[in-house]
């Protein structure tokens, strides 16, 4: 009897058709790319009694075991219950695997567990945007970084979350040493400048970065109580036209971001190409078709902005064209 | 003699000391330090003892009560002078015993070293100070080696034992303050925390000679010392300041002066008129900090000037360990002398 199996249903279901007949892979997504290593060692045991006995770390952050057999999908989905539990990812019925996978792995860098330069705890972040938006099959691709450095590449992303601090001046305890000017200047965009002996943020120019709160000797610098973030919106690579996401929101905070994003899953549902092979189609594309007016509408739905949000009216991409 | 206080009427003897002086102690800063989400514990004003934090070593001294990092001296317009007021109110200042025996070497340099430093002066005489215990050691300190982990006279002192406050007073204004709480309550015997032993042992290199000047060491941490400041801006006992007059943005002919925290590690320190430099190379300068704070001060005044309390240790974002490097010159030394 041949192999009788419905591809696209195994593909929602977090597998892969490979070259060799019958052998697949399966996927397993790591919110953030933070687990306990418990982790690692239920997916050793899945490659070496249902794989080959190798694993891909993906460019997500998730793992691909390699070598399974396609007939084998029921026990791997199994073997995957403690690992999905432990990873805490939403489900809508136990043992059958991950309910989707169109939407992709929320990455992120390190975060402010580890790195001194990350304004923000990354992998949690990638957490909270898992339970919102999970499972979902529309393409999505949302990725978090501690700062401007965007070890994420965020900016290769849908949704890229670049952590943000607003600098907090106490010219009491500043003793002119200049060493935030210097690291401005030599770590970020040279937003800072002395005079009368005090230093002067450049606020149009300020990125947020935090080099000067690292390197403050005697805390005139410190991040503000509000964690901030700057939304990037539409990166992608591909075929046609690849490109780096374009700031939307500057200065902006968690809430608002993820309602933007699930907003954007409406927006989706309503514009996407009814030609899109399996409802795939990369949002930015969309956007290009139906214009950034009409995006806005939709992802603003229900948002109010702080105050001190800075929000792109116009967002324009650029990058690299091969359609035209 | 001693009390023991509750919660309540530990409040209200806060709330009577409060009248007279500022309670300046150790604060957990929340989210105010050098990374994301980590706190700093600095000294700032405090209106019970459940402010205070209690446990951890503050990361910067107590010393900003008297040496303000940035101090007004004058104003000036363009005939005219005037000194900033005066601070009304006392300061009870809480601080452990490294830090008390701290007091005696900045008051050494800003009162006992020729003439007495007015600004200094004027906010020293008001200052009472509020011993906290050691319920054991801290990681970094070596106060027990430079003989700076016990002291007696305090002012009071106090700690949190549970719920209860454990208070010895000895300044009678303080007592006097605090009567309308204190009257009430039994008197006890109460024997103050001091940290006995450290983890970490320092042996002051004594008779150091001039090939110490020399060694290699410097070198090396020439290359790694990114002369930040930091262990110069968290220690107890630096004194140093520099000059800063400021014309007012608006109207260039008023302005004032400034004495501002300077740090023999940061560039500018020795620079001269003329643009000539003394110290250029990190490796001197930490020499010459090392060497003023365990020998040049010593030989002046007849103590070292380093109190143990580690907080360099702790704060150099480059793993420079000032205790290691005295323990390392002291080795050279010895084989130096076979």
């Amino acid at each position: 009897m041949g192999l009788d199996i419905n591809t696209k249903k195994l593909k929602k279901n977090a597998f892969r058709v490979s070259k060799v007949r019958g052998i697949g892979a399966s996927r397993i997504r790591v919110p953030g790319g933070y687990l306990n290593a418990k982790v690692l060692g239920l997916v050793q045991e899945i490659a070496e009694e249902y794989g080959n006995g190798y694993v891909h770390l993906t460019t997500r952050q998730g793992f691909e075991i390699e070598g399974i057999r396609l007939k084998d999908m029921d026990k791997i989905n199994e073997k995957l219950q403690p690992v999905i539990e432990l990873l805490q990812i939403n489900q809508t019925e136990p043992g059958t695997g991950y309910p989707a996978s169109g939407t992709r792995n929320i990455s992120a860098c390190i975060g402010n567990n580890v790195c001194p330069f990350a304004n923000f705890n990354t992998a949690q972040m990638a957490k909270d945007i898992e339970k919102a938006v999970f499972p979902n099959d529309l393409h999505f691709k949302i990725a978090c970084t501690g700062c401007s450095n965007d070890c994420a590449k965020a900016r290769m992303h849908d949704f890229g979350i670049i952590g943000m601090t607003m600098p907090q001046y106490d010219p009491d305890r500043c003793v002119s040493c200049e060493a935030c000017i210097r690291g401005c200047k030599s770590l970020s965009v040279s937003a800072l400048r002395m005079e009368n002996y005090k230093v002067i943020r450049d606020e149009e120019k300020c990125i947020g970065c935090g080099v000067c709160v690292t390197k403050c000797p005697t805390r005139a610098w410190t991040r503000s109580r509000k964690k901030y973030y700057k939304l990037t919106i539409m990166g992608r690579t591909g075929k046609r036209n690849p490109r780096l996401g374009q700031d939307f929101l500057v200065w902006a905070d968690a809430e608002n971001i993820i309602k933007i994003i699930l907003n954007t899953y409406a927006f989706v549902d309503k514009h996407i190409s009814p030609d899109a092979p399996g409802r795939k189609e990369h949002i930015g594309y969309i956007i290009d078709r139906v214009g950034f007016e009409e995006y806005k509408k939709w992802a603003l739905k229900d948002v109010e902005l702080m105050p001190e949000t800075i929000m792109k009216e116009c967002v324009y991409w650029d990058g690299i064209h091969y359609d035209r | 003699m001693g009390y023991r206080l509750s919660k309540t009427d530990g409040d209200k003897l806060f709330a009577l000391w409060s009248k007279k002086g500022d309670l300046f102690a150790p604060v957990r800063m929340e989210g105010e330090g050098c990374f994301s989400d980590t706190d700093v514990i600095r000294y700032g004003n405090v209106s019970s003892p459940e402010e205070i934090e209690w446990e951890t070593k503050s990361d910067y001294s107590f010393k900003e009560a008297f040496l303000p990092v940035n101090e007004t001296l004058f104003y000036f317009t363009e005939d005219r002078t005037g000194v900033p007021k005066e601070k009304e109110k006392e300061i009870l200042i809480f601080l452990r015993a490294c830090d008390f025996h701290a007091v005696k070497r900045l008051d050494q340099i800003y009162l006992h070293n020729g003439g007495e430093d007015f600004y200094y002066k004027r906010l020293r005489d008001k200052a009472k100070f509020i011993l906290m215990p050691c319920s054991g050691t801290c990681d970094s300190g070596f106060c027990a080696s430079m003989g700076t982990n016990r002291c007696e006279c305090y002012d009071s002192y106090m700690s949190l034992e549970g719920d209860e406050i454990i208070l010895d007073i000895q300044d009678e204004q303080l007592k006097l303050w605090g009567k309308e709480v204190l009257e009430h309550i039994e008197e006890t015997a109460v024997v103050p925390d001091f940290a006995e032993e450290n983890k970490e042992y320092v042996t002051l290199p004594k008779n150091l000679s001039n090939h110490s000047f020399s060694l290699e060491l410097w070198k090396e941490y020439g290359d790694r010392c990114i002369g930040c400041g930091r262990c110069n801006f968290v220690c107890p006992t630096c004194t140093c300041f520099t000059m800063q007059d400021i014309f007012y943005r608006d109207n260039g002919n008023v302005g004032e002066r400034r004495r501002v925290w300077a740090s023999c590690q940061v560039d500018g320190f020795t620079d001269m008129a003329g643009g000539h430099s003394y110290r250029k190379d990190q490796g001197e300068r930490m020499r010459f900090k090392v060497m003023h704070k365990i020998y040049d001060f010593e030989k002046r005044f007849g103590y070292p000037m380093c109190v143990g309390c580690g907080r360099c240790d702790d704060v150099c974002p480059e793993y420079i360990s000032y205790s290691n490097c005295i323990n390392r010159l002291g080795k050279e030394e010895q084989n130096h002398e076979k």
